[in-house]
């Protein structure tokens, strides 16, 4: 038999029951101006946090066959300002401050002194677009290790020759895939892909491929998001 | 389960209106979470579609179609990322929380499609669509319904599936290989979304075709008068 109960009755059952719905509308704090902004970096940041969880050092990014690349002239060339900053490539040498031994400046005859990797892997840019590439280089961890970097800093920061700037978390830096590159598609990089020097890092999405290296700083803080994009509002971590 | 069953009384006629319990607030919850969950993952799904409005080359690019600004959230591509990647995490976590209850409350019986639905499918589609005459309704869900919001959830799956492998095509390379490479796994991810979004227009036909007593429920729990007899 079912209870019973009259209108009023019901009504204040129905009431109760709506009202076990009140959290729903803590999502409302979205909707709000003020405090929007926070809500949506600590979502970022959140995300950020799960993807250094996810990141696994020692798990590869897949590699390709010599007939899966895209062609070199297919590969886009993107910048935020301009595609050639106009390094003068007969000066150049990378300087490298910070939580190292040896600080001081290094020639690309001294990074390309160190074993040389060469690696078909996937650019993944932000926008939703992807190429596969030929990467040649040497390992970023080879590099630090010559030059005697700290390995409990917690980041490698970067400058360009453009005024862009980028950094990479310590763990993803000593990764085996990150290269400090100098050669694509067997060639000398062209101007326009960052000559001389230029970071390739397959587990990192396109905006950390930072071109035109000038300077490199072993550190234990970056300032603000620590990049370029980064400080725009895109994901500081941004792995995949 | 009697204590899901009522009589109304009228305090002027004295006549007896049934109502029945057929939504446990962890669903309720769950459906109005996602619900603006699911409006924010579209909108910030399209701006970032927009960055990239192709699934071609990026050299030449052709675009698939021009999504204007005006139906997309976040302003920019940053923007749409920043919505994208917060609110992900409440669309799941709502998703784990609703499947769970489901599953050991045991209430997902209500709703679960099973094989012996499938004979009600024919009937009950023939009804909405062609005017056949109406079955009747013998529980919370009707087969058609059930086969519907069955899907729903498996989409809802997808959606999370497909989103991990294009997110994170090196540490779900396998998840991306599922889907046939990364490159199709960004086409399978904006399908589901359609697929979700197909569901959801014929969910709002139907609340509105079904009147209030049906809405409510959504709210309160609560259905009055329903069209089948409680148990």
């Amino acid at each position: 038999m079912p209870s019973r109960t009259n209108q009023r009755g019901f009504k204040r059952m129905n009431r109760r029951e709506l009202l076990k719905l009140t959290p729903v509308l803590a999502l409302g704090a979205f909707a709000i101006h003020k405090l929007q902004e926070p809500l949506l970096s600590a979502g970022l940041g959140f995300s950020d946090w799960a993807s250094r969880l996810m990141f696994r050092k020692h798990h590869l990014a897949p590699t390709f066959a010599d007939s899966e690349l895209t062609p070199f002239e297919k590969f886009p060339i993107n910048d935020y300002d301009v595609d050639d900053p106009e390094v003068d490539l007969d000066q150049w040498a990378l300087t490298v401050t910070g939580e190292v031994q040896k600080r001081g400046d290094y020639t690309l005859a001294q990074i390309q002194a160190l074993p040389k990797i060469q690696q078909n892997t996937r650019h993944v840019c932000v926008e939703g677009w992807d190429v596969i590439g030929r990467f040649g280089g040497t390992r970023l961890s080879e590099f630090l290790k010559m030059v005697g970097a700290d390995p409990t800093a917690r980041f490698i920061s970067v400058k360009c020759e453009d005024g862009y700037y980028e950094s990479l978390d310590m763990a993803t830096a000593m990764h085996p895939q990150t290269l400090l590159c100098y050669e694509m598609y067997d060639q000398p990089l062209t101007r326009e892909h960052g000559a001389p020097l230029r970071l390739n890092v397959p587990t990192k999405i396109g905006y950390k491929q930072a071109k035109y290296l000038t300077d490199l700083k072993v550190t234990h803080i970056i300032e603000k998001a620590g990049g370029y994009w980064e400080d725009q509002g895109y994901s500081e971590f941004y792995g995949l | 389960m009697a204590e899901g069953v009522l009589e109304i009384e009228s305090a002027k006629s004295g006549e007896l209106t049934p109502a029945v319990y057929e939504h446990p607030w962890p669903v309720r919850f769950c459906h109005w979470v996602n619900t603006v969950a699911l409006f924010v993952m579209v909108g910030s799904g399209l701006q970032i579609f927009r960055a990239f409005p192709s699934f071609g080359a990026k050299i030449p690019q052709k675009d698939l179609l021009d999504w204007p600004k005006a139906y997309a959230l976040g302003g920019w591509l940053g923007g749409g990322l920043q919505w994208h990647l917060t609110f992900m995490w409440i669309y799941m976590a709502t998703g784990i929380f609703y499947l769970g209850y489901q599953v050991f409350s045991g209430n997902y019986r209500q709703v679960l499609f099973m094989p012996r639905d499938l004979r009600g499918v024919w009937p009950m589609a023939r009804h909405y669509f062609f005017f056949g005459p109406k079955p009747p309704a013998r529980e919370t869900y009707n087969p058609l319904q059930k086969l519907a919001y069955t899907s729903a959830i498996l989409l809802g799956v997808l959606s999370v599936l497909t989103g991990f492998a294009i997110w994170k095509p090196v540490q779900f390379s396998w998840l991306a290989w599922l889907m046939g490479g990364f490159h199709l796994a960004r086409v399978w991810h904006f399908a589901v979304m359609w697929a979700i979004l197909f569901f959801v227009f014929g969910h709002l036909v139907m609340v509105v075709l079904h009147g209030w007593n049906n809405f409510m429920s959504m709210l309160t729990g609560w259905k009055k008068d329903p069209e089948y007899t409680p148990r």
